[in-house]
């Protein structure tokens, strides 16, 4: 017979607004069996209580709607970011405050390497916090002039390479043409790579191999082990390939014994017709497994703001540059749209510039016309320019939203000063606008691009302070409480999964949050500063300590 | 060194007809072996007919052509095929899209060994005016238009004569400098698109029973400036749409000389071959008497 569990905590923040704050909860077969005192619980019949959180306060485990499990196998290269940033193994990097800085830890890694010849990447470095000044092979050549060695930006669209990158990439040649690889007074590239296709052809001698965006089998452990720290029991992987190789693995990895979070990977739409992708997810989606949830797509509209390869309308960027791209342009979104909906597959639209979110409401609301589909929770990711009219009509066309709010943090003064402008900078990811309009919302880190962790991401909404500690868009902020709802169930719905997960209430499962301090009474703005023991997951027990 | 392998960068946006050109040029390569390269969604769609066989991803097609996708990562595609045994004699790169021609030639020169052989950007004649109006795509269609050495009036068939003289209007503003090919399901003459291939031991060149074009072979002399007599076979009113031979420089040593439109190249000839230059042209517009003027005088 099943066995029951009953844990008491300091506090338990339910999401439920029926009880929204109880000191026990029931457990049973990795599900709630109920919220609420001890009394109420007791009548389900025989139970064990624990009180191993009865110091702690309960949430229900954060979801991140929108992150790459790459982070897992990022961290295998030599972290070089500005921030303080935690590793898997729960270790602090601290942030690096000068190029000098950068070069004496790649400088330490090169010490460690035994193999001359292996490459040395790094990543997460933005030169951007050191006064946008330039980093040029000459830089990276002080660590090693012998062994190649790439350093990704946290962007994740510009990379920095030594000479001998260049070299072994056959670049290193006067007459190079090309505007994503800037010359220095020799003629000779200086070591900057900005975008794919200047990055690609070196990236694999640098160790960033062609297939970048994929996790590998130890990435994904890795990547739950950082999902544990974070508070977090489910995370989308919102652009992978899924190849039959990495979907098996995926099954493999989440179905041991062990394994943290559930993971809700959703196939890209590129290099596949729509025809072909939505019949392939069809297939998919009957595969998933309790940790790993198949049959979802992600679309990407169009580049991103600060590379300048957004979709802006009139009046463009602040700066004057030209319009971004498309990456998948309306005749083809509008096939992809009409195809899910007709075959009940839902679909996440990757739209930056607020062209691109038009594109996407306007391509939608046809297929939505042709194929009525209740409930079909198309969401668009990111849409961090999207003004009050957009909202509303995502609102009208039973749209979701899921906010880049860590972005507004990490880059929104580049936007204020460079790309977008005071004006548009301030609206950005309109947390406020969109819970207005009636839009579900969730809100996130875009992990690797910035961090995963929702609390900070919910302490961003709150505040919208920038790296450089201005507030930027007051009218924009959210409360406490609407920005823990969004990082729990807000991200729920946007994945069709409240039904399960997002609030600690009868039947769902057992994902908890476990909390040292409770978010609803620290300061507000130590919000991101609430340490986290660990998690709940489906019942099974694991703090961060014992990872 | 091995000879740099020319690659010729096929544009346009959905629709236009690009899919149904490369088709044609497979269909019709006149001894050449062609490697296609395509980015666009879905499957190869290569008329069935021609496909001879199908092995992880890569379409062997009938007269020595292959076809194959390269997703993400162009260079690591192209030097598949450098390494192919014997290597292809013509790259064609169908893009996607909303791709833009001169990004994907800049990046594709960042690669050992090719060398860019023109930019075709295939419209449809039909509604390529209307969609360059378009809020969303119309700049990325006129950024296209833009990047042509040769553009492809595809569907030529749907347009009346007086809309023709507007189209052909309106394409000279947004792509200028371009020569306009028009045409129907892509059946244009390889030549044109690709260059003229000399017979091979003759030096004159292939057949080919297009009636829109006419060839001319001249002989240049002993030595000159290849570089400039490229560039006024390329800029010059010769009725020129390809030219392509070999000559010899004031210091004797042999050059590869080709030009696409209003473009030329001149690099150094890395094996042995006769003198002689090919130049195409529409039919009747081929200004041979000045052609072999300018040849004579410069070389």
């Amino acid at each position: 017979m099943s066995t029951t569990t009953i844990y008491s905590a300091r506090k338990i923040l339910t999401m439920n607004p029926n009880q929204r704050e109880v000191s026990h909860v029931a457990v049973r077969d990795g599900r709630i069996l109920g919220a609420g005192a001890l009394s109420d619980l007791d009548g389900w019949g025989d139970y064990t209580l624990d009180d191993r959180f009865a110091d702690k306060v309960l949430m229900p485990g954060l979801i991140e709607g929108h992150a790459h499990t790459m982070e897992g196998t990022l961290w295998r290269n030599v972290y070089v970011g500005w921030f303080d940033r935690m590793d898997p193994d729960g270790k602090i990097w601290p942030g690096l405050k000068s190029i000098d800085a950068v070069v004496e830890r790649l400088s330490e890694e090169d010490a460690r390497l035994t193999d001359p010849d292996a490459p040395l990447p790094g990543w997460s470095l933005d030169p951007i916090y050191m006064g946008n000044q330039r980093v040029t092979r000459h830089d990276l050549d002080r660590v090693s002039t012998t062994r190649p060695i790439g350093v990704l930006h946290a962007s994740g669209h510009i990379m920095n390479v030594n000479t001998r990158a260049l070299e072994l990439a056959g670049l290193l040649k006067p007459g190079v043409n090309h505007q994503g690889i800037p010359l220095g007074d020799d003629g000779l590239p200086m070591g900057e790579l900005y975008g794919p296709d200047a990055m690609t052809p070196v990236g694999a001698h640098v160790g960033f191999d062609r297939a970048l965006t994929d996790c590998d089998e130890r990435g994904l452990i890795d990547y739950a082990k950082l999902c544990v720290r974070a508070g977090v029991t489910t995370s989308t992987d919102l652009a992978a390939r899924l190849t039959d190789d990495s979907v098996a693995m995926m099954l493999d990895v989440t179905g041991r014994d062990g394994f943290p979070a559930r993971i809700v990977p959703l196939r890209v739409f590129f290099g596949i017709s729509a025809e072909e992708i939505v019949d392939y997810v069809v297939k998919l989606r009957d595969r998933s497994t309790e940790l790993l949830r198949l049959g979802r797509i992600k679309a990407v509209a169009d580049g991103s703001i600060q590379g300048f390869s957004a979709r802006m309308r009139w009046p463009g960027y602040y700066n004057g540059a030209p319009n971004g791209l498309w990456y998948t342009p309306p005749d083809q979104m509008s096939e992809l749209y009409n195809r899910a909906l007709a075959a009940g597959v839902q679909v996440h639209t990757h739209t930056n510039g607020d062209q691109a979110t038009q594109m996407a409401l306007d391509m939608l609301e046809p297929a939505l016309k042709a194929h009525p589909s209740p409930d079909h929770r198309f969401t668009l990711q990111h849409c961090q320019l999207a003004d009050a009219a957009q909202f509303r009509k995502m609102a009208s066309l039973g749209m979701c939203v899921n906010l880049f709010a860590n972005h507004h943090f990490y880059w929104g003064d580049e936007h204020y000063r460079l790309t977008v402008g005071p004006e548009r900078a301030e609206r950005m990811n309109a947390c406020r606008t969109a819970l207005a309009s009636g839009v579900p919302m969730a809100i996130h880190s875009d992990a690797p691009v910035t961090p995963l962790g929702p609390l900070f991401t919910a302490w961003e909404s709150v505040h919208r302070i920038t790296a450089s500690g201005r507030t930027q868009g007051e009218g924009e902020k959210i409360s406490v409480d609407a920005a823990l709802y969004a990082i729990t169930m807000g991200a729920a719905y946007t994945l069709h999964l409240d039904g399960e997960i997002g609030s600690i209430e009868v039947g769902k499962k057992a994902d908890f949050a476990v909390l040292e301090d409770d978010p609803t009474t620290v300061d507000p703005m130590a919000l991101k500063d609430v340490r986290v023991w660990g998690t709940v997951q489906n019942g099974r027990i694991f703090a961060a300590a014992d990872l | 060194m091995t000879a740099s392998l020319p690659v010729t960068v096929i544009g346009g946006y959905l629709g236009a007809g690009k899919t149904t050109l490369v088709n044609h040029l497979l269909r019709h390569a006149g001894g050449r072996r062609l490697a296609v390269l395509v980015n666009e969604f879905g499957e190869l769609a290569i008329d069935e007919d021609l496909i001879e066989a199908e092995d992880d991803g890569l379409i062997s097609i009938a007269g020595g052509c292959i076809c194959c996708s390269f997703g993400n990562d162009l260079i690591g595609a192209l030097n598949d095929l450098t390494a192919m045994s014997p290597p292809p004699d013509h790259i064609v790169i169908e893009s996607s899209g909303v791709a833009i021609p001169g990004a994907i030639v800049s990046a594709m020169l960042l690669a050992e060994s090719f060398r860019s052989d023109g930019v075709v950007v295939v419209v449809d004649a039909e509604t390529v005016q209307r969609n360059a109006r378009d809020d969303y795509i119309g700049d990325t269609i006129t950024r296209q238009l833009a990047d042509a050495e040769i553009v492809l009036a595809n569907k030529i068939d749907l347009v009346g004569e007086s809309d023709r003289e507007a189209l052909m209007a309106w394409l000279a503003q947004v792509a200028p400098g371009a020569i306009v090919i028009a045409a129907t399901r892509g059946e244009v003459a390889p030549d044109a698109l690709l260059g003229v291939v000399p017979r091979p031991g003759t030096g004159s060149p292939s057949d080919h029973s297009d009636q829109l074009f006419e060839s001319m072979v001249v002989m240049p002399g002993s030595g000159g400036d290849i570089a400039v007599l490229a560039e006024r076979l390329a800029t010059g009113a010769y009725g020129v749409i390809r030219a392509k031979g070999y000559a010899r420089g004031a210091d004797g040593k042999l050059r590869l000389l080709h030009t696409v439109g209003q473009r030329w190249d001149v690099v150094p000839a890395t094996d042995n071959h006769e003198t002689g230059i090919i130049c195409l042209g529409f039919r009747g517009s081929l200004n041979r008497s000045a052609i072999a003027g300018v040849v004579s005088d410069l070389t």
